[in-house]
């Protein structure tokens, strides 16, 4: 059996939901602190790949990514290619992946006790420790837990993937597309036993998620 | 040892406006919730933004809108004691307490300043455990720990026992009193208890919908609180409108009573107060006829609701306190009032 596809699959789900990791916790951290009309705004846009049909997406990603198009164009010249490669792929599952994490991180931010980070403050601390060191670890399992079904969403993203960058074994295929190809293909065997490989580590991680939101109980109450 | 503060910040249709100044070991900012004591501390802190105003302290301008002054709050160097002591949950007691100090290389220096807070604190025991597993009393220490070792040159205290039980609130206070005397520099303390404010504080500042009503000496705001607002907030239970009847006499039409008083009644008074405990039926002096309406009876008091002969049936009854060893047998037909004891509010 070619392993490609798990592999594939793997670094292009991690890649780009630890890109997306740091991109989310950016834009929940900066839209938190925003009027409410402009953060409604931005929230319909940063949200909207969560509920678009992956084939409107991937349509859309063409019209930009496209090789005769301007960022593509630009991406181009510095080496980089979406279409047709691996890296489109990275590209397409950063899309559908950041609104998830960009929820849960946001809603992590929110929840954050604001007098922690003004008693770090007032106790000399500089704004990077109190973000990394105190906010950070008190948001911890709100966002590891987004990560992880970023991570999820990723890794079983199709319909986005197969517009961009299709179905070529050994250098684009994932285990979602490979699934497809080789049930059209009649190799029932096979697909099955992606299919089952697939299933294993989304319900791993969402399993992950499970014990994240169970060990969430962060208020500290004294007796 | 000096704090000056002047500020103004609009939030919404409320607007805090707090001018005041204190060279006070102690100062306390007594008032109702949401009357802007803790957005004031947050002010001097740093953690909350002035629209303008100034702040100086020890002749060091913190704050200044019209020279374009504002020291973030990490080199203000001024403690802040927050209400439920915002200690990080992550962290032990002994990583909280370092989280005071990390401006301090000197590791010697550092272990040393972290023993005589353990001990000062009595916190030996403690090094290991997170915040929730502590108790409100322990949480209390590790949070005044933690400001001290960060040696802060003012203390800013947001009611610091609102989180816990009375009992540790009463045993707790002449312990804070004397670290805070100990530590030698100034300190505010917010608060809506006047019991804590009078055992606590030298000075006061009373607060009211984002402004100070008074500041002045703590015994001086009690004795004379001179408004209606500053009377309640200390405790006064009986207030009514009044109006001047002559140099030395005032006119309650509410509860049908002219009272002598002490002071000369200024022109401008718009109101009467009786503190609960003002009333004695030996008293000699502004004695009236009354009618008993309930009791109410507590552990060590009693208290007495009373109207007036006359009343105005639209004002609530009268309260009067006594401890209940000096409960009368039978209720007085005729209660007396100290002149000494008319406050005067305007």
């Amino acid at each position: 059996m070619d392993w490609f596809p798990l592999f594939n699959s793997l670094r292009i789900a991690s890649i780009s939901s630890i890109l997306m990791f740091f991109a989310s916790i950016a834009a929940a951290y900066y839209t938190a602190r925003l009027p409410r009309v402009i953060k409604g705004a931005l929230d319909v846009i940063l949200t909207l790949p969560l509920v678009l049909p992956p084939t409107v997406i991937g349509y859309l990603l063409l019209l930009l990514f496209g090789r005769q198009r301007p960022l593509g164009m630009a991406f181009e010249r510095i080496g980089l290619q979406f279409v047709m490669t691996w890296y489109g792929g990275v590209l397409t599952a950063a899309f559908v992946a950041f609104p998830l994490l960009y929820r849960t991180a946001r809603g992590a931010f929110e929840a954050f006790d604001q007098t922690l980070a003004q008693a770090g403050q007032t106790l000399g601390l500089s704004n990077t420790y109190i973000f990394w060191r105190i906010r950070m670890p008190a948001c911890r399992q709100g966002i590891l837990a987004g990560f992880v079904l970023a991570f999820a969403r990723a890794l079983g993203e199709y319909g986005a993937t197969s517009m961009l960058i299709g179905y070529t074994p050994g250098r684009t295929a994932t285990i979602a597309t490979t699934v497809y190809q080789l049930w059209r293909t009649g190799d029932n065997r096979q697909a099955l036993c992606w299919a089952l490989i697939n299933l294993v580590i989304s319900a791993g991680g969402l399993f992950t998620v499970v014990l994240l939101e169970r060990g969430q109980r962060k208020e500290v109450r004294y007796t | 040892m000096s704090l000056t503060v002047s500020i103004r910040k609009r939030l919404g249709n409320f607007t805090l406006d707090v001018s005041f100044e204190t060279d006070d070991p102690i100062t306390g900012l007594l008032g109702a919730s949401g009357s802007g004591k803790s957005m004031t501390l947050k002010c001097i802190a740093g953690v909350e933004t002035p629209d303008e105003g100034r702040i100086v302290l020890d002749g060091e301008t913190l704050f200044d809108t019209a020279h374009g002054v504002n020291l973030p709050p990490q080199r203000r160097r001024v403690g802040y004691l927050f209400q439920h002591y915002a200690l990080f949950p992550h962290m032990t007691v002994k990583q909280n307490i370092l989280c005071g100090m990390r401006g301090e290389k000197d590791r010697v220096v550092r272990q040393h300043r972290l023993d005589e807070m353990f001990d000062l604190l009595q916190l030996t025991g403690l090094e290991k455990r997170r915040p929730a597993q502590l108790s409100g009393g322990q949480a209390q220490r590790v949070a005044l720990a933690r400001m001290l070792v960060s040696r802060p040159r003012l203390l800013l205290l947001d009611e610091p026992f609102s989180a816990l039980d009375s009992y540790l609130r009463d045993t707790l206070q002449p312990a804070l009193k004397g670290l805070l005397h100990a530590y030698g520099r100034q300190a505010m303390l917010v608060t809506h208890s006047r019991d804590e404010a009078y055992r606590l504080c030298e000075r006061l500042c009373v607060m009211d919908e984002g402004r100070i009503l008074r500041a002045d000496n703590t015994k001086a705001v009690f004795a004379n609180p001179g408004s209606v607002p500053t009377a309640r907030l200390t405790g006064c239970k009986n207030i009514a409108p009044a109006v001047k009847a002559s140099a030395y006499q005032v006119d309650v039409p509410g509860w049908n009573l002219r009272l002598t008083t002490a002071q000369p009644v200024p022109d401008g008074i718009r109101a009467v107060g009786l503190r609960a405990h003002a009333f004695s039926p030996d008293e000699k002096q502004n004695r009236f006829a009354i009618e008993r309406e309930s009791e109410i009876e507590q552990p060590f008091e009693w208290t007495i609701l009373f109207r007036c002969a006359g009343q105005d049936t639209a004002l609530p009854a009268l309260w009067w306190h006594m401890p209940r060893d000096k409960k009368p047998a039978a209720i007085p037909r005729l209660l007396g009032v100290s002149p000494d004891d008319v406050l005067l509010l305007t």
